[in-house]
């Protein structure tokens, strides 16, 4: 047998043992387990599953062995992907900070950061929030203006990030800072992490249509920061983010698989809402909502064919660029459909009144507005496919 | 089920495009249009696709066939789309073989299939009656008589039926409650067969039965029930149709992201125009929505793991995609060329009719929807 065969075989027995059955079914979003200082549980077999994983360097299975990690060559790591796919297997935990900011340490971090700051993330210890968005600056990143003043050994950081998701749960940041107001937007921009405990950050949660949220406001007041936890070069931020929300966009397709929160199936709800006989403007809503079930049956097997592409070794930049506008788009379609399917069920706002379901959807409803806008709007999505994808011109 | 061609079906796909693109291009479609045919496809041409084997592509080694699996037909039928290539690759092969195939007995098979499959012979299909596809609303009479039947009623939009050397007739008969299949030849009295000429200016006939005597043998497999084959014929047909649907708006995309960025306007490329921009993005979602479902749609037909009810599905989530996205691309590539694209000169307009044709035969977007939901629901 071939060492790969071998490590599948390794890898599906100790999966299969070690998973507790618990763990191999669709995650509910309070049972996600998120890495951190005071990490907290659902149950004891999220810990053991957490515990194993961890143990086993499996939290960061191709980063190296010496930051804890468990080395593994790429094509082992993808064996153990499909392994932990094949069981259904929950993520053990959730972390901004190995999905995004840990491969861009190993790629630009000193020696002495990785050593510092990658080996509590493979171990689960810390969690990270991202710090880059500011009132003024969304879409248009690159124009932010918080900033970080050279002190001598240390930064001082003044300003505002917006929409940090998680920010009042979070030990530590990564943030983009402007450290050089008279550079050209792009060239003045670096890429620092930050205690959270760090004297003059405050942070204030945001309540959004949807009730209340993860998302805060953060402020910083006179923050000093020691100049050791800049990352990459001074002035040279902007690469790094691009670099980052590379990684994100990769960390949002994997979490996608995995966690379904808002995961309502259409038609048994339709039968359930809108049983035969129906009328005729009820049956315009009816197929309203099979137009949109099989645009999201599209989709999946969308994600499933990228999945096939990508295995193949084939080109597939181009699915990816489509993937977080398609999906969040047609989730917001569904939900509007099911807000027509439910009618007044689907408008109760206070608990009681209204079945747990009903509430999640019309809470799922009023999310999926915030989805087509984090982590990149529809419309600039839409740019990078024409512009990138398609190579349609530039405005000059 | 996968949603790649394996490498087989991938040289098969290559040898395809460069035939048809030497043999078929779009300007010998529309030469066969000026020409005003009624065959509606260059003979010559489906004898050498024949050679290639195309015919051959579905079927069993023991009947002929290169036990392909349908999955092989995608490729050929893309690249039909990207060159509007016409044929009788569809009516003949994909229709009435397989329903030879399923249905009909060693005798029949004998002496219809092995001939369709060497092209020596061709068969149409003659199902739909009214303006929109639909298999359940079959009426013609097939009365018993002798030892016999006699067939009267009138069929529409039978595709490439003029002529064809026979048909599949679907029928009623008396009391039995199901559709049963008669094997019709060309030459039967009492058969009359019109050309139905239509905006695509390929091949679809009229027919008109009056009192057509046939014998026992002519009737596939028992009386009554036709429709299980019907269904599987038809699926196979279907997402052939959606696989020439995607080949024709990729195809229709590619000309148009070259439009918009070569033609000047205000000084700059349209393509600059951020309107545009995201309408081009968006038909490039569509695409690749559509690729998948046809993909499978194209595996589920020789997946014997699925169940009937799952392979159905698919294959009208298939055809209702591609019919779907086909119609926004193309009337879109239209609108994006401006003035020239309402121009007969301009090869847009041969895909927006063959488009429509297409998206109506054998169930329009609408049917589609309708038959996933009626087969989702049932286990909802
Ligand atoms: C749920 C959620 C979670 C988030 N989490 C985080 C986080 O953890 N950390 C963080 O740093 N940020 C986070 N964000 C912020 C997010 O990245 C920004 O909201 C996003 O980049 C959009 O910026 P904006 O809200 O300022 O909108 P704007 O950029 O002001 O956009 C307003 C409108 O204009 C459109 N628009 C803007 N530019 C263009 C253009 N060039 N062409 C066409 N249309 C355009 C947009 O699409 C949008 O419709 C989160 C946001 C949300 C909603
Ligand atoms: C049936 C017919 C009759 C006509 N009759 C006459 C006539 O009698 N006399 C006469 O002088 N002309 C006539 N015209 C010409 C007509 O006015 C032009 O076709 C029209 O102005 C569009 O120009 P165009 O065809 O060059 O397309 P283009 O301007 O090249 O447009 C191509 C595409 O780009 C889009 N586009 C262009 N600029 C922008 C922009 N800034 N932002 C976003 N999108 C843009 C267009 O909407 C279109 O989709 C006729 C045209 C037709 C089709």
């Amino acid at each position: 047998m071939n060492p790969i065969d071998q490590f599948r075989e390794q890898t599906r027995s100790w999966l299969e043992a070690n998973c507790p059955p618990s763990q191999r079914k669709a995650i509910p979003e309070g049972e996600l387990v998120w890495g951190a200082s005071d990490v907290e549980f659902p149950n004891a077999d999220a810990q053991l599953w957490f515990e194993r994983m961890r143990d086993k360097g499996w939290f960061c299975p191709d980063w190296p062995v010496e930051y804890g990690g468990a080395g593994l060559r790429a094509e082992y790591n993808a064996v153990l992907e499909s392994e932990l796919r094949r069981l259904k297997c929950r993520p053990p935990q959730i972390n901004l900070g190995i999905w995004m900011l840990g491969p861009v340490l190993l790629e630009f971090g000193s020696e002495e950061q990785k050593k510092n700051l990658l080996t509590p993330m493979t171990r689960g210890e810390v969690r990270w929030c991202q710090g880059f968005s500011e009132p003024n600056a969304g879409s248009d990143l690159a124009s932010l203006k918080t900033s970080a003043r050279d002190a001598g050994d240390h930064f001082v950081v003044d300003g505002s990030k917006i929409w940090t998701s998680y920010g009042d749960k979070s030990d530590w940041m990564y943030a983009l800072v402007r450290t050089d107001a008279k550079a050209s937007k792009h060239a003045g921009i670096s890429l620092i992490v930050l205690d959270m405990k760090s004297p003059g950050v405050s942070v204030a949660p945001i309540d959004l249509i949807s009730g209340k949220s993860a998302f805060c406001q953060v402020f910083f007041d006179g923050v000093k920061v020691p100049k050791s936890q800049l990352i990459g070069p001074l002035h040279g931020g902007w690469n790094l983010a691009k670099r980052l929300l590379q990684h994100e966009r990769k960390a949002m397709s994997k979490f996608g698989e995995f966690s379904l929160p808002t995961h309502f199936h259409l038609l048994p709800l339709v039968k359930q809402y809108l049983p035969e006989p129906v009328g005729q403007s009820e049956s315009a809503l009816v197929a309203r909502a099979v137009a949109s079930a099989m645009n999201e049956h599209s989709y999946n097997l969308t994600v499933q064919r990228m999945g096939e592409e990508a295995r193949a070794g084939q080109d597939v930049n181009g699915l990816m660029s489509i993937m977080k506008l398609v999906h969040t788009e047609q989730e917001r379609d569904k939900f509007e459909v099911l807000m027509d399917v439910m009618g007044y069920h689907a408008l109760g706002w206070d608990k009681g009144a209204f079945t747990p379901q009903e509430q999640a959807i019309t809470r799922g409803w009023l999310n999926s507005f915030a989805l087509t806008i984090s982590g990149g709007a529809s419309e600039i999505q839409l740019n990078v496919i024409a512009k990138r994808v398609l190579g349609l011109p530039d405005v000059k | 089920m996968h949603l790649l061609y394996n490498d087989d079906q991938r040289l098969l796909a290559d040898s395809a495009r460069e035939f048809l693109a030497a043999r078929s291009p779009v300007s010998r479609q529309r030469a066969l249009r000026d020409e005003a045919q009624a065959g509606g496809f260059d003979p010559q041409l489906w004898q050498d696709a024949v050679a290639l084997g195309w015919s051959a592509i579905p079927f069993p080694e023991n009947l002929g066939g290169l036990d392909f699996g349908c999955m092989g037909l995608g490729p050929i039928f893309e690249s039909i789309g990207c060159n509007l290539s016409a044929s009788p690759l569809l009516s003949s092969v994909v229709l009435s073989g397989s329903l030879l195939h399923l249905q009909g007995n060693a005798q029949q098979q004998d002496r219809w299939l092995s001939a369709t499959i060497s092209g020596e012979r061709r068969l149409a299909l003659a199902l739909d009656e009214q303006p929109r596809h639909n298999p359940s609303k079959v009426a013609l009479q097939a009365v018993a008589n002798g030892d016999g039947y006699s067939l009267t009623g009138d069929k529409y939009f039978v595709i490439d039926g003029v002529g064809a050397d026979g048909y599949l007739v679907a029928a009623r008969t008396g009391a039995a409650a199901g559709i049963s299949l008669f094997l019709v030849p060309a030459d039967a009295p009492g058969l009359t067969v019109k050309a139905l000429p239509l905006i695509d200016s390929r091949n679809h006939a009229r027919l008109q039965l009056q009192q057509v005597q046939v014998g026992p043998d002519a009737l596939l497999g028992d009386i009554g029930c036709a429709m299980p084959a019907l269904n599987i014929a038809l699926d196979r047909g279907r997402v052939c149709l959606a696989a020439e649907m995607l080949g024709m708006s990729e195809k229709l995309f590619e000309l148009t992201l070259d439009y918009l960025k070569t033609r000047v306007q205000f000084d700059v490329a349209i393509g600059t125009f951020q309107s545009l921009q995201h309408r081009a993005a968006q038909l490039y979602v569509e695409l690749a929505l559509a690729r998948s479902a046809v993909m499978a749609g194209l595996a589920a037909l020789d997946d014997s793991a699925l169940s009937e009810g799952e392979r159905q599905r698919l294959a009208s989530l298939a055809k209702w995609k591609a019919g779907q996205m086909a119609l926004k691309v193309v009337n879109e590539a239209v609108q994006m060329h401006g003035g020239i694209g309402v121009t007969d000169e301009l090869d847009v307009g041969l895909f927006l009719k063959r488009i429509r044709v297409a998206q109506a035969s054998l169930g329009d977007a609408d049917f589609h929807c309708e038959r996933y939901a009626a087969l989702e629901l049932a286990h909802a």
